[in-house]
């Protein structure tokens, strides 16, 4: 339990997805205008990447590592999450059309979202996996999954809420756009680094 | 052989991927920590560009329209995997420092760009030197915000390379360039230099209008929605 609580913490705080590993940073700047839609964003990335972790990270204890076939772990891995998405996306519009009217632009643009196939990556890096921790591995891996897609609504959130800021103020005109954006995460990063005492 | 030197100049100023296309943030930020793991990212993107270009391109008349994105992430992903056994095999050190940033090579949204924006319409040997020139000034970028972050943050110049230097002791390195915050620091400051350049030279005007620049465009959402057609990817 207590080794999970510190998966859950290290993911979503410490080791900040966007803020310190840049995974993830296409949607993060892209997305980040209002807030409202940076949290139907981070909605919809807590979504996939909790299902996707669970999926390969049983393909990967279960395919993958009695066939001897570890190498291939990329191309299964993105192969594997461009179908889920897909098909969580068809699911979606099918049985809950609320849900997928609130979530639906931003699924198909998740899948080029770096964070998925760096988490199911780091998942095995980290080796949460059934040969090392058995049953453990799994449940490990989903709550990394959830914990780093948490990590990433809370970033994306608070940045769409000091740019809704920045926006009506007078912004020299080199700075504007990209760059002013990318100093704001900058200050994110550095307040991040408080939470490293956390661990 | 005109047309393969502008599509090298094209891809090395005027869409450079990273200053005015702000394409592949996420290699860009973390990997340039010094110069060299920067150009060590930039090549290995460029290799795999080029050939998933000139592969894609050769392809084009094979693979259903319907389809086509998913064979490209499968093509892509083989050619990354196939690359990253190299550089573990012949590049160890380069290896550890790029890590989980070599297999991630294949969401950067370069090559599937390029894929769909150039190497599906062209033939092969302009979209091969369409990913020279990408790769090049990718490769470029990512080592000149290496250089900087190294120079400033750690005090040496071009360490792990044969014309490695470094500072009189005197230069108190200040780490925080090297470590997260650094990245967007120097990136923030040089796109801003290059807006300022820009601005100098082109009057007031700020260029309007889609540029393919999704990741900071203002109108990426409603484009996003509206149409899933070009400009973005």
């Amino acid at each position: 339990m207590k080794e999970l609580l510190l998966v859950l913490v290290g993911s979503a705080l410490v080791n900040n997805v966007v803020l310190s590993q840049f995974l993830g940073l296409c949607p993060f700047l892209g997305v980040s205008k209002q807030v409202k839609t940076a949290a139907s964003m981070g909605g919809a990335v807590i979504f996939v990447i909790t299902i996707a972790s669970a999926v390969t990270s049983l393909i990967y204890d279960f395919v993958l590592v009695p066939l001897h076939l570890e190498f291939s772990q990329t191309i299964v891995f993105i192969t594997v999450i461009a179908a889920l998405v897909q098909t969580v996306e068809m699911f979606l519009k099918k049985t809950s059309p609320g849900l997928y009217q609130a979530l639906g632009v931003y699924l198909p643009l998740i899948t080029t979202n770096c964070a998925v196939l760096g988490v199911a990556l780091n998942n095995v890096k980290y080796e949460y996996v059934a040969a090392k921790m058995g049953a453990m591995g799994f449940v490990t891996s989903v709550v990394n999954g959830f914990a780093t897609a948490v990590g990433f609504t809370i970033a994306i959130v608070l940045l769409a809420g000091i740019r809704e800021r920045i926006a009506y103020n007078d912004i020299p005109k080199p700075f504007q756009g990209a760059p002013i954006v990318l100093l704001t995460a900058c200050l994110m990063a550095i307040a991040f680094f408080g939470f490293a005492g956390l661990i | 052989m005109n047309k393969c030197v502008e599509r090298i100049y094209n891809g090395v100023v005027k869409e450079n991927p990273t200053f005015i296309l702000m394409l592949g943030m996420c290699p860009t930020l973390a990997v340039t920590t010094s110069a060299f793991n920067g150009l060590g990212m930039g090549l290995s993107t460029m290799v795999v560009l080029v050939a998933s270009n000139l592969l894609i391109s050769l392809l084009r008349k094979v693979i259903p329209d319907k389809v086509r994105i998913p064979a490209y992430i499968v093509v892509v992903a083989t050619l990354v995997t196939v690359v990253e056994l190299l550089i573990k095999a012949f590049i160890p050190s380069l290896y550890d420092a790029l890590g989980l940033y070599i297999p991630l090579i294949v969401v950067n949204c370069i090559i599937l760009g390029r894929a769909e924006a150039y190497a599906s319409k062209n033939p092969p040997l302009l979209s091969a030197m369409d990913g020279i020139g990408m790769g090049l000034g990718f490769s470029l970028a990512l080592t000149l915000i290496g250089f900087f972050r190294e120079l400033v943050g750690e005090g040496t110049i071009l360490s792990g390379t044969p014309l490695s230097m470094s500072l009189p002791e005197v230069y108190e390195p200040v780490t925080i360039f090297v470590l997260a915050p650094g990245a967007f620091l120097v990136l923030a400051l040089i796109i801003a230099a290059l807006n300022a350049l820009h601005i100098k030279n082109n009057g007031n005007q700020k260029v309007e209008g889609c540029d393919g620049n999704c990741c900071s465009c203002s109108s990426a959402r409603e484009c996003a929605s509206g149409k899933q057609n070009g400009g973005g990817r």
